[in-house]
């Protein structure tokens, strides 16, 4: 376990903030620090990937110098899955901070339980 | 390769096609393009539906050139095909009852948003159902997410956009579960093609290999469906977002959206991991014991309800718990119930939530209990289908609800350790749904010597009542003969195994 933890410690710090992450989002009142969460545990998603599909010594799965063998890059695919993440996760924050600024709007505040709790005296 | 097998992939293209192509359009158009769409598609479904009922056996359709380990597939069966279909028909049905309503809470001109993003949420259901490829079912996941929060929200008011708030926390922290769920399941598998990690799975259990990894990859995703899908201790969301959104919201959230993630990991458990090594995992019997405590707590809180819709709403919470509870028997004949309950609980819920909007409609818009006395009289249609709708729900035989209550009676009866608590809580929470439901059909049935609400023609109402009678005609249907529909699934299943 150990000696493990230590020679894969980027595997670990993902994890670390993964959970830095998820506990934000899960905890927070504040709405805005529970976006900045859902990016962390995102991130750290995209760190683990990262991590798995390095090879040392191998470079980026571009093709330069027309060196063509399989042995000279990294494996491409958690790349790849990365980048779609990227993209799933911009547009989840952006939908989440639009709705951000719609409560904001109406209830002048970012604290979800002061929002429900001004939603219960509305009595709606 | 027959011409059908490229229904699956045609409808989902199709699906996302509509959506981009009506955002361009006005409200009516939009309306026409997805009403026309969601023919098709049941069309579509319908026909690879007999097409694998004939050859028996499932097929596998590959997405451009590249194959196996590589490329993309859908994977089409009998049970995918049946659930896609019943997808569509419900979508259709609970879209044609509520249109009144969403003219009515939407404002003029955008409307058509409003079908943009059920054609978006179609594909993504669809996919979800037919893909054959863990990081596309995950990317659809997300989709899936953010149309049905487009779903909740679209009825402005504060209620809603706190609902799709918290529906959107919750389903971002189960999302997040599943993708690293799923990115473990890669690193140890080498794989994201459903049936390459199981052929690599089997042989890292048969190698006793990274044990406590694999445990915690399939922990991880079966969690993050869980929390999605709004199992008992993480349906906190649920209430407010079936509650206050606009009808048909509520009842393609209640009947499609959850399910989809709910047959998502019925594929995880059979087409990712293996039967076998899913159930010594032990993670089943978690799902059992939260199942059954979802059972009795989501009819508690139903029964505390003030407010028609919320009680309905609650009602989810204990039938979500019922599907559980059938993966936590472990057997083949619990999942089958469990995918029955599927089935009839979508047919249920939505009708729930399209008739109680009728009656309140004549209750001055009012969903407290007191002022729905004597609703069914004022509007005929809707009371009984809304009586229909709860005598299935409490298991009452001719109607759906009885037949999956039969199923996982039968269920567990086979499973000796379970069987005790598994009979005991169907029983308790047969009882208290007949207690909430029945209070609602009682109080609706309650004539009232003067009221002063004005009652509905059938004249007035057409398409509603038209979908009011499809839906009890469905949920009949499925009641009386269940039995094709059963064995329908028993095939499905074993094809994929």
């Amino acid at each position: 376990m150990g000696p493990n933890l230590l020679i894969n410690y980027g595997e670990a710090v993902a994890m670390l903030l993964f959970g830095i992450g998820f506990g934000n989002l899960l905890l927070q009142p504040n709405l805005i620090k529970k976006i900045i969460g859902l990016n962390i545990m995102d991130t750290a998603v995209y760190l683990f990937l990262a991590e798995k599909g390095y090879i040392a010594g191998r470079v980026a799965p571009i093709i330069t110098g027309g060196v063509q063998d399989v042995e000279a890059y990294i494996n491409p695919i958690p790349s790849g899955l990365v980048l779609t993440g990227i993209v799933v996760s911009v547009s989840v924050s952006a939908l989440m901070l639009a709705l951000t600024i719609r409560l904001y709007r109406r209830y002048h505040t970012l604290d979800l339980d002061e929002i429900s709790r001004q939603l219960k005296k509305e009595g709606l | 390769m027959d011409f059908v097998q490229n229904f699956p992939c045609f409808s989902i293209i199709l699906c996302l096609f509509a959506g981009i192509i009506s955002s361009g359009f006005k409200d009516k158009a939009a309306l026409r393009i997805n009403t026309g769409l969601l023919v098709i598609v049941t069309f579509l479904n319908g026909a690879t539906l007999l097409y694998t009922l004939e050859t028996g056996e499932s097929f596998v359709y590959v997405m451009g050139k590249f194959p196996a380990p590589w490329g993309n597939e859908i994977r089409a069966g009998v049970l995918e095909a049946l659930t896609a279909l019943f997808f569509c028909v419900i979508m259709l049905l609970s879209l044609l009852g509520g249109r009144h309503k969403l003219l009515e809470e939407v404002e003029a001109g955008k409307t058509y948003l409003y079908y943009v993003l059920t054609d978006l949420l179609l594909s993504s259901l669809l996919a979800l159902v037919y893909t054959n490829d863990m990081f596309t079912a995950y990317v659809f996941v997300e989709i899936n997410t953010i149309s049905a929060c487009g779903l909740i929200m679209i009825r402005q008011n504060g209620r809603t956009i706190e609902a799709a708030v918290r529906y959107m926390i919750m389903s971002l922290l189960g999302s997040g579960l599943l993708l690293l769920g799923l990115c473990m399941l890669y690193d140890l598998t080498g794989h994201l093609l459903m049936s390459n990690i199981r052929q690599s799975v089997a042989q890292i259990a048969a190698n006793d290999a990274y044990v406590i990894p694999l445990i915690v990859s399939i922990v991880l995703m079966s969690v993050g469906i869980c929390i999605k899908s709004a199992l008992f201790p993480f349906h906190a969301w649920l209430p407010d977002a079936y509650g206050y959104s606009t009808v048909s919201s509520a009842a393609i959230l209640s009947s499609l959206v959850s399910k989809g993630y709910i047959f998502l990991l019925i594929k995880i458990i059979y087409r990712v991991i293996g039967f076998d090594i899913y159930h010594d995992t032990r993670i089943i019997d978690v799902l059992f014991v939260f199942g059954l405590m979802g059972m009795v707590f989501g009819s508690l809180s139903a029964i505390k309800e003030n407010d028609v819709r919320r009680m309905i709403a609650y009602s989810s919470v204990a039938q979500i718990g019922y599907i559980y509870m059938g993966f936590g028997m472990g057997t083949e004949a619990g999942m089958t119930a469990s995918v029955f309950h599927i089935l009839s609980h979508a047919a249920t819920k939505s009708l729930l939530f399209i008739a109680a909007i009728g009656l309140t409609d004549v209750s001055g818009g009012s969903r407290k209990f007191i002022e729905l006395t004597g609703a069914a009289y004022r509007n005929k249609w809707a009371g009984a289908a809304f009586t229909v709708g709860s005598l299935s729900m409490v298991g009452v035989p001719l109607f759906s609800g009885f037949i999956s209550k039969l199923l996982f009676a039968q269920a567990a009866v086979q499973n000796h350790t379970k069987m005790l608590p598994a009979l005991i809580v169907l029983g308790i929470s047969t009882i208290l749904n007949a207690i909430y439901f029945m209070k609602t059909v009682i109080r609706i049935y309650t004539p009232v010597g003067y009221s002063a609400y004005p009652s509905i023609t059938f004249a007035k109402m057409r398409v509603y009542a038209v979908t009011l009678i499809a839906f009890i005609l469905l949920n009949v249907i499925l009641g009386i003969s269940s039995q094709p529909v059963v064995d329908m699934i028993r095939q499905g299943l074993s094809m994929f195994s």
